[in-house]
């Protein structure tokens, strides 16, 4: 994967559902369509929610990894 | 042959599989307009219940909705009224029925009970307690998102007036109180209704 210019991050590490997707529309709220957005979450749910999530906003989900314990999503705005 | 053996293996990769998952969902209702622009997807929650227990996804969904471009109204309606009442007004209406049944179910977003095992107090304690261990938003905290996020919560003209609520007791941002028509003409525009 090539690097990407990540304009904003969220960190989400700790937060429980809603609040990841309620950071990260709050983050995406402030860019201009086409900026990048980084998201750590640690909710076990965050993968399920993130990817229904970017369906139904029309964001695009450009990657997502985890390390075990933390997932890092890789979001470009609508 | 086993029952377990028919079932498909499961994936390697937990979050390939639930990318995969969501892609295999429906479209979002989002549609194109004849005017060209992008309809609005709508949701219509009726809040009609004061408990924590139902607040809270209340509250849950109407953030998550929001979150995901949704226009989320709320129809906030008789028990459901109270929690919304602001911080500091205790005993709300003009008559002693009124004022008794505030005296008896405090209202505001602090002291919510639940619809089961209360147990005059120690569930809700517990449920705060766990809620603090977990790190989970408390109804206070989603409500605070709802309204950063731009849900619309639309108090019940009716039960304002049976409950003796004033506008000024009911929390900053609330919208214009309405009725049923108001409430069933959202819901019949919108793609989601639920009734809390």
């Amino acid at each position: 994967m090539e690097l990407l210019e990540i304009n904003t991050n969220v960190d989400a590490r700790g937060l429980t559902c809603p609040m990841p997707i309620v950071r990260a529309a709050q983050a995406m709220k402030t860019l201009p369509s086409g900026a990048l957005v980084e998201v750590l979450a640690t909710d076990p749910g965050a993968p399920k929610d993130f990817a229904a999530w970017c369906r139904t906003t029309g964001n695009e989900l450009l990657d997502q990894t985890s390390d075990g314990a933390v997932y890092r999503f890789v979001i470009r705005r609508k | 042959m086993t029952m377990t053996a028919e079932r498909p293996s499961p994936a390697a990769d937990p979050l390939a599989a639930a990318v995969s998952d969501a892609e295999a969902w429906p479209e979002p209702t989002a549609r194109a307009e004849p005017g060209g622009s992008e309809k609005v997807t709508e949701m219509v929650i009726v809040n009609w219940s004061g408990e924590l227990d139902r607040i809270w996804p209340t509250l849950i969904l109407a953030s998550a909705a929001a979150a995901s471009g949704v226009r989320c109204r709320v129809f906030v309606t008789f028990w459901g009224l109270l929690p919304f009442v602001r911080d500091g007004v205790r005993i709300t209406g003009d008559n002693w029925m009124q004022r008794m049944l505030s005296f008896m179910q405090r209202p505001g977003i602090d002291h919510l009970k639940l619809t089961k095992m209360n147990l005059i107090g120690m569930g809700p304690w517990m449920i705060g307690k766990l809620r603090r261990q977990y790190n989970i938003a408390s109804p206070r905290e989603l409500l605070a998102a709802c309204e950063a996020l731009g849900v619309e919560f639309i108090p019940c003209q009716m039960s304002m007036d049976m409950f003796g609520i004033r506008r000024e007791d009911l929390i900053d941002g609330m919208g214009e109180p309405a009725g049923a028509a108001t409430t069933i003409a959202l819901m019949t525009k919108a793609e989601a209704s639920l009734f809390i």
